[in-house]
């Protein structure tokens, strides 16, 4: 599918620039044209579609669903619908206050607070385009799986303890009005948002797919296996904790750590490390403490965090 | 010109201080004389029942939620609200 982008890479490398195929230079802005074509092609259709989707069900509606939800199904329903929202950790405290306070309960609270983040379609892209989509999908479904048992256990937990007293002392009726949308509304919202996102994240891409494409170019396979391979334990606790100040440059580190998987990164802990980039994210807990406890925080963080280690490790001991 | 209220809520992310920038502007070109609000009070937004920032209301009634539109698009937002 991405055989024209190859044909438009090769023209523009050994054609247009006059590089000498087959040398090391030639290979490593080969592979970045190619890359940074298929992901930008990438990441505006599938922003935009998601976006579309998304001015169908705002986290207003989301909550609606989740509040007549019963157990179970709704971290499930919860760890779904987290897919479409986009997340920042600005919206962190306004999602959590508008769930609890609406009457949604902190267990599917949660499973959105992982898979929101998580599985987001920057994320989503970057891996489709540069693991393929076998990964990917392995990526989403654990990534489900993870959201959906970590709200559980949090769920039954029975933490509201650790909630700080003024959230529960409001209530708020979770019917509101929005300002509706006409169709050619909903076609200029993603496409503002599609833009928006493609603002804030083309440096870190292009500077994580240049990164990528010189290692690609000039470091030799299986460099990293002696430190990262699949045969040291460590490596995977190592990512995770890698992982949780990197939040706001997970554009970046993808294309990054998909060429490390090259030099011999196992698969397993590639998907553990950017896992703990995109759930585990050190300015949403400075801004979750307004509303929880340190020690929900660290029940929080930890869960998930022994999800993603589990999930690093299966995936080492099977790929 | 008639008596409006324009209040911008931030849950103090960089979109929100755009969009007060923009409004002000906005407002300006639509001849609204009083000044544009701006609130950091997340509390706002959760009690307003919404959970996207920032959120522009005209007369404390949403009008945009969670979104920075182009100059235009606010334009005619705000005006056919008025």
């Amino acid at each position: 599918m991405f055989y024209p982008i190859q044909l438009l890479a090769d023209w523009l490398t050994y054609t247009v620039f006059k590089i000498t195929p087959k040398t090391l230079l030639g290979d490593a802005v080969n592979f970045f044209i190619f890359d940074t074509i298929k992901i930008f092609f990438l990441l505006i259709a599938i922003i935009f579609i998601v976006s579309i989707l998304r001015s169908y069900l705002p986290p207003e509606k989301i909550r609606m669903i989740l509040s007549r939800k019963h157990k179970y199904v709704g971290n499930i329903y919860a760890s779904l619908l987290g897919i479409i929202t986009p997340f920042c950790s600005c919206s962190a405290i306004p999602l959590f206050l508008g769930f609890v306070q609406a009457g949604v309960p902190l267990g599917p609270t949660f499973s959105f607070l992982v898979a929101s983040p998580m599985i987001n379609e920057v994320a989503l892209v970057l891996l489709l385009g540069l693991f393929g989509w076998k990964i990917a999908l392995i990526y989403i479904i654990s990534g489900l799986i993870i959201a959906i048992f970590s709200g559980i256990i949090i769920g039954h937990l029975k933490v509201e303890n650790l909630v700080e007293p003024f959230v529960y002392q409001n209530s708020i009726n979770g019917n509101v009005d929005l300002p509706s949308m006409s169709h050619h509304e909903r076609i200029i919202y993603a496409l503002d948002y599609t833009l928006d996102i493609l603002r804030k994240v083309w440096p870190y891409i292009l500077i994580g797919i240049g990164l990528g494409a010189w290692i690609h170019g000039y470091l030799p396979a299986d460099f990293l296996a002696q430190y990262a391979g699949s045969g040291k334990w460590y490596a995977v606790p190592l990512a995770v904790l890698v992982g949780i100040p990197l939040y706001s440059n997970a554009a970046g580190v993808i294309p990054l750590v998909s060429v490390l998987t090259e030099k011999g990164v196992s698969v397993g802990t590639t998907l553990a490390f950017m896992m703990s980039v995109t759930a585990l994210s050190l300015p949403e807990f400075m801004i979750l403490k307004k509303v929880m406890k340190t020690r929900l925080i660290l029940i929080f963080t930890g869960i998930v965090g022994v999800g993603i280690m589990l999930t690093g490790y299966l995936f080492n001991w099977l790929l | 010109m008639m008596n409006v209220k324009i209040e911008v809520i931030s849950s103090g992310c960089k979109k929100c201080r755009a969009l007060f920038d923009l409004t002000e502007i906005v407002a300006k070109e639509l001849n609204i004389n009083e000044a544009v609000l701006y609130s950091n009070d997340l509390n706002k937004i959760v009690s307003l029942g919404l959970m996207s920032s920032p959120v522009l209301t005209l007369n404390d009634k949403p009008i945009l939620v969670g979104l920075l539109p182009s100059k235009e698009r606010l334009k005619e937002i705000i005006s056919k609200n008025l």
